[in-house]
């Protein structure tokens, strides 16, 4: 008796757990239906005082009009994202990857003071520090362009700390396997360590990526003219004036997460990994 | 060769502008980085003095109070339904996961533009017109501060799949044994997690907390987003770095103040997380 009313309280509670799932499940999709179906709306029915769940009338015209509005920089600020996306997730992970395995393998004098040089600015977010960044790369004359949106961006150092503390528990025999055959320290990383490290960095990669697709405080701060603008800057700088229709507004929205949307679809097991590795520290 | 540039360029392009700044802030320099007449610590003084800086220190204590506690608690029990789950497991992970891909511009427009547009059109007025209810212009008035559900929800919806994530992953890192054992003992439901998963979670709860509070210090994206229009802020809701924003980016290009503010911003969130990362390493000692 106890069990069945134990059974039947379980399939209960399952049911509350369900609905609970379900209802929260349809709240987060709530707003990317709202953005996929404003996309294609027409401006009056954005505008009507009904709220309509299907667009009455398709409108593709946003789509074409978004790359052939030249007062929209639409293409040129994807390239830009995606050039500095890309520069920069590869840049970070050369520049995090070897100072990592540095620091995890190689004895050398100060490697102590350095250690500290680098989980020092750990407690520093960057965002905090914009201003002195500001300063030092407008003295560079760095101001609107790409190296200014990038090169200050490359030195993360929570990617070496994840990368130390990866290699650290890198199996050594492997490693010494390779120096027997002759390969120095240089030849062991590319050829023995970086081929059986792949998932780690594609876990600390992606989310990089991520990180500086979205980036918006310093490429407000760097992009002043339009042909350095990233596509956030765009969308925020027509969602803020308020310039441009905001249907087109919303199929540029549409435009600019499809990558990262593209992204979770292929590569959300690294993704979740990369969250897990970067969230708890590497523990 | 390994760990040379990479610290080459950490001590540029981060200690050099921290330094510098440090420099910057003792002078007076308007519209220009190269330090013109000495004031000490005139501008600090300033800073501290001036309530709009002050001001922001305590629209960053409000707004933290709400996100910091509330995001913890969603994301824990999003997570501790997942884990329970065996059916569409994947499925609902994913869909709490997804607001992650989506940066904090394209929520802002969803949230100002659609969801809490002042029109009828909007979805939330859409569904309070269903109950009878008269639309809010949610973002327009300042009394009752609206505005703040708006800034809320968008932070909540981007970063619950995130925290949720580190929850899942210190969920399967506590031993089935623990449960067993809670079972033979006859512990069920709310027992179970009170006296096993929540304080085996002490360590993910203490980073959760930390990171929340440092991700709360730093908002900028949505608050610039949402609130200023045709170019202009409104001169209430300020966080810090939207009030550091137009101190030293704005028309005024005031550097010396603007260095000043950074530089006691970094203090704060250093001893923030110095502070936090010490009871992190208390707690871990106590295990």
């Amino acid at each position: 008796m106890a069990i069945v009313r134990g059974r039947r309280a379980s399939r209960v509670a399952g049911w509350v757990r369900y609905s609970a799932l379900a209802l929260g499940a349809v709240l987060f999709l709530i707003p990317f239906y709202l953005l996929l179906r404003s996309a294609f709306m027409n401006e009056a029915d954005l505008g009507s005082p009904t709220f309509h769940w299907l667009p009455p009338h398709w409108n593709t015209a946003n789509l074409t009009g978004l790359f052939t509005n030249p007062a929209i920089p639409m293409a040129r600020s994807m390239l830009n994202s995606a050039f500095i996306a890309v520069t920069q997730t590869t840049g970070v992970l050369v520049l995090s990857g070897l100072a990592g395995y540095g620091l995890a393998r190689i004895p050398y004098r100060w490697s102590n003071a350095v250690f500290y040089i680098i989980t020092a600015t750990l407690l520093i977010p960057a965002a905090v520090t914009f201003v002195p960044s500001f300063v030092l790369v407008s003295t560079l004359g760095w101001i609107s362009t790409l190296q200014g949106l990038i090169v200050p961006g490359l030195f993360q150092a929570l990617a070496t700390f994840l990368f130390r503390q990866f290699f650290l528990g890198f199996p050594k025999e492997i490693e010494e396997a390779a120096f027997m055959d002759g390969l120095g320290y240089w030849g062991t990383f590319w050829r023995v360590v970086v081929p059986n490290s792949y998932g780690f960095v594609a876990a600390i990669g992606t989310i990089t990526f991520i990180g500086t697709w979205n980036a918006f405080l310093w490429p407000l701060v760097i992009g002043r003219d339009q042909d350095s603008w990233t596509v956030q800057i765009a969308l925020s700088t027509f969602l803020t004036a308020q310039s441009v229709q905001v249907s087109q507004l919303f199929m540029a929205a549409l435009v600019a997460i499809a990558p990262l949307l593209l992204m979770f679809l292929f590569l959300q097991r690294w993704i979740v990994e990369g969250v897990e590795r970067s969230g708890i520290g590497g523990d | 060769m390994f760990v040379g540039p990479f610290v080459i360029g950490l001590i540029i392009f981060v200690y050099v502008p921290i330094v510098w700044s440090l420099y910057l802030s003792l002078f007076e320099a308007y519209n220009t980085v190269t330090p013109t007449t000495f004031v000490g610590f005139g501008n600090y003084a300033d800073m501290l003095a001036d309530p709009a800086f002050r001001q922001s220190l305590v629209t960053f204590l409000v707004f933290a109070a709400v996100i910091v506690p509330v995001t913890f608690v969603l994301s824990l029990t999003v997570a501790l339904l997942v884990a329970r789950t065996t059916f569409m497991q994947a499925f609902f992970r994913s869909v709490f996961f997804l607001p992650t891909a989506c940066s904090y511009v394209v929520a802002s427009l969803i949230w100002k533009m659609s969801i809490f547009s002042g029109i009828r059109s909007g979805l939330a007025n859409a569904v309070l017109g269903w109950f009878g209810i008269d639309s809010i212009p949610w973002l327009s008035i300042t009394e009752p501060p609206w505005y703040w559900l708006v800034i809320v929800t968008a932070r909540l919806w981007l970063q619950i799949g995130f925290y949720m994530i580190l929850f899942l992953a210190g969920i399967q890192r506590i031993s089935p044994n623990l449960y067993e054992a809670a079972a033979i003992d006859g512990a069920q439901g709310w027992k179970v997690f009170r006296y096993i998963t929540f304080p085996q979670l002490r360590a993910t709860s203490t980073a959760v907390l930390l990171l929340l509070m440092i991700n709360a210090f730093q908002a900028f994206d949505e608050f610039y987003n949402i609130l200023s229009t045709f170019g202009t802020y409104p001169p209430y809701a300020r966080p810090p770095l939207v009030y550091l924003y137009y101190t030293a980016l704005g028309s005024g290009q005031d550097f010396g103040h603007g260095s000043a503010g950074a530089v006691i911003l970094t203090l704060i969130i250093a001893i923030v997380a110095l502070t936090q990362g010490r009871l992190l390493r208390l707690g871990r000692r106590d295990d």
